[in-house]
């Protein structure tokens, strides 16, 4: 395990609009997730997760505060050099999933990788593997309404790991499924996390948080509690 | 506590010596109720009085098989089909707690905070056991029992901390 966090968040602040009318998004929020280690985000609705990660992978700006990924400071970078440092380190499930409804699970993969400039042969290649991480290698020719909920999910995350990336931001990734579900996407996390990624979820649901190494509370765009799993159980 | 019932429940597999009892128990039940062998062999003695079950003769290491008897297996299947009363639960410290600080006019954030920072400890050390206990059903069902409770006790610490927000009389008192 290296000691340079893969993510590092520096007294960060999100302001939305500015004069008496502005809004707090985040405040003074620090915070590095190292490769291995799993950050459990919770808090109540409008709390500031969602600005969070967003700000923690570079799809959003903070107003004041410093982040690092990978080494790199993001506050100065230009546009370009920020999407490919994105591309290359960052991976993303929205809350949303944002699946292609019109290509194919294997598709939905491959496409994203091939627009980050990688070889089709590759691209192809790299999504199969990481389809059949997921556990989905017999579904990958069938489209998103041909899966069940829980399928759709995993590809999802299948997009959001293919090609190695070490910074994996998951939004809500359990959304709506039931417990075995969303425990299986939580394993398949914890898994990517064990092999050396660095893992930032966002979730209401206590039972997922609890896979966590830390799990920061949120209150009105602060961080107002960190809980650390115990070292080891006392039994 | 139902240690009577589970050893039948164990017994219904075929004869065991209490030894082997006291493993299996632990073993179904993820270690969660520790036995001592005392337990198990006052509890055989009296389910032999009551006729549940028979033991057999001494081997020449002074140690007995015991073997469930029908009216036995009746009760155990009487145990299964009645359901577990609720009311017979302690009271639990918690909930006294935060409605004593309410009443005293205590600042109940701070009390909800760090419950909820515990909380979420055991909830994740619970886990990881979890994880670590995958391949027995049993076990399994016991910590995800766990689970639960630990889960319900955290929804509860958020639904507190919203309705006390949305009182005035706790707002009055904190400005
Ligand atoms: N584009 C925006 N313009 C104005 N306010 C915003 C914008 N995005 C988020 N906010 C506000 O920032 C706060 C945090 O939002 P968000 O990060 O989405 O919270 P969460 O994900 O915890 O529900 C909320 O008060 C929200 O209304
Ligand atoms: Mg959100």
């Amino acid at each position: 395990m290296s000691f340079d966090p893969v993510v590092r968040l520096t007294d960060v602040g999100r302001l939305h609009g500015d004069g008496p009318g502005a809004v707090t998004a985040l405040s003074e929020v620090s915070l590095a997730v190292e490769a291995g280690e799993l950050v459990a985000v919770m808090g109540p609705s409008g709390s500031g997760k969602s600005t969070l990660l967003n700000v923690a992978g570079g799809l959003d700006r903070p107003t004041s505060g410093d982040v690092v990924v990978e080494g790199v400071s993001l506050s100065r970078l230009p546009a370009g050099e920020l999407a490919a440092l994105r591309r290359r380190h960052v991976g993303y499930v929205f809350q949303d999933l944002n699946l292609i409804p019109s290509l194919t699970a294997l598709e939905n993969v491959t496409l994203p990788r091939e627009l980050d400039g990688i070889r089709f042969r590759d691209a192809r290649r790299q999504a199969l593997e990481v389809l059949a991480e997921v556990g989905l290698a017999e579904v990958a020719d069938r489209f998103p309404d041909e899966i069940s909920g829980g399928q759709r999910q995993r590809v999802a995350i299948a997009r959001a790991l293919a090609g190695e990336r070490r910074l994996i931001l998951a939004d809500e990734p359990t959304g709506a499924l039931d417990t075995p579900t969303g425990d299986e996407i939580l394993q398949l996390l914890r898994a990517r996390c064990d092999a050396g990624a660095a893992v930032l979820l966002v979730t209401h649901e206590p039972r997922y948080a609890a896979w966590a190494d830390r799990v920061v509370f949120l209150r009105d765009g602060r961080v107002a509690d960190t809980a650390t799993a115990p070292l080891e159980s006392a039994r | 506590m139902a240690i009577r019932q589970g050893l039948l429940a164990l017994l219904s597999r075929g004869p065991r010596y209490g030894y082997q009892l006291r493993a299996e128990f632990e073993a179904s039940t993820g270690a969660t109720w520790p036995l001592n062998i005392g337990q198990v062999y006052t509890t055989l003695s009296r389910l032999e009085r009551d006729g549940l079950v028979a033991p057999g003769e001494q081997d020449d290491q002074g140690r007995v098989v015991y073997t469930i008897t029908e009216a036995g297996r009746a009760e155990m299947a009487r145990w299964f089909g009645t359901p577990v009363a609720q009311a017979d639960r302690p009271r639990d410290e918690l909930v006294i707690k935060l409605a004593m600080a309410v009443t005293a006019g205590a600042d109940v954030r701070p009390i909800i905070q760090a419950q909820r920072t515990a909380t979420m400890g055991t909830l994740q050390r619970l886990t990881r056991a979890r994880r670590a206990s995958a391949e027995d059903p049993a076990q399994r069902l016991v910590l995800d029992s766990m689970i639960f409770q630990a889960e319900a006790e955290q929804r509860w610490l958020d639904h507190c901390e919203a309705v006390l927000a949305a009182s005035p009389q706790t707002q009055e008192r904190q400005a």
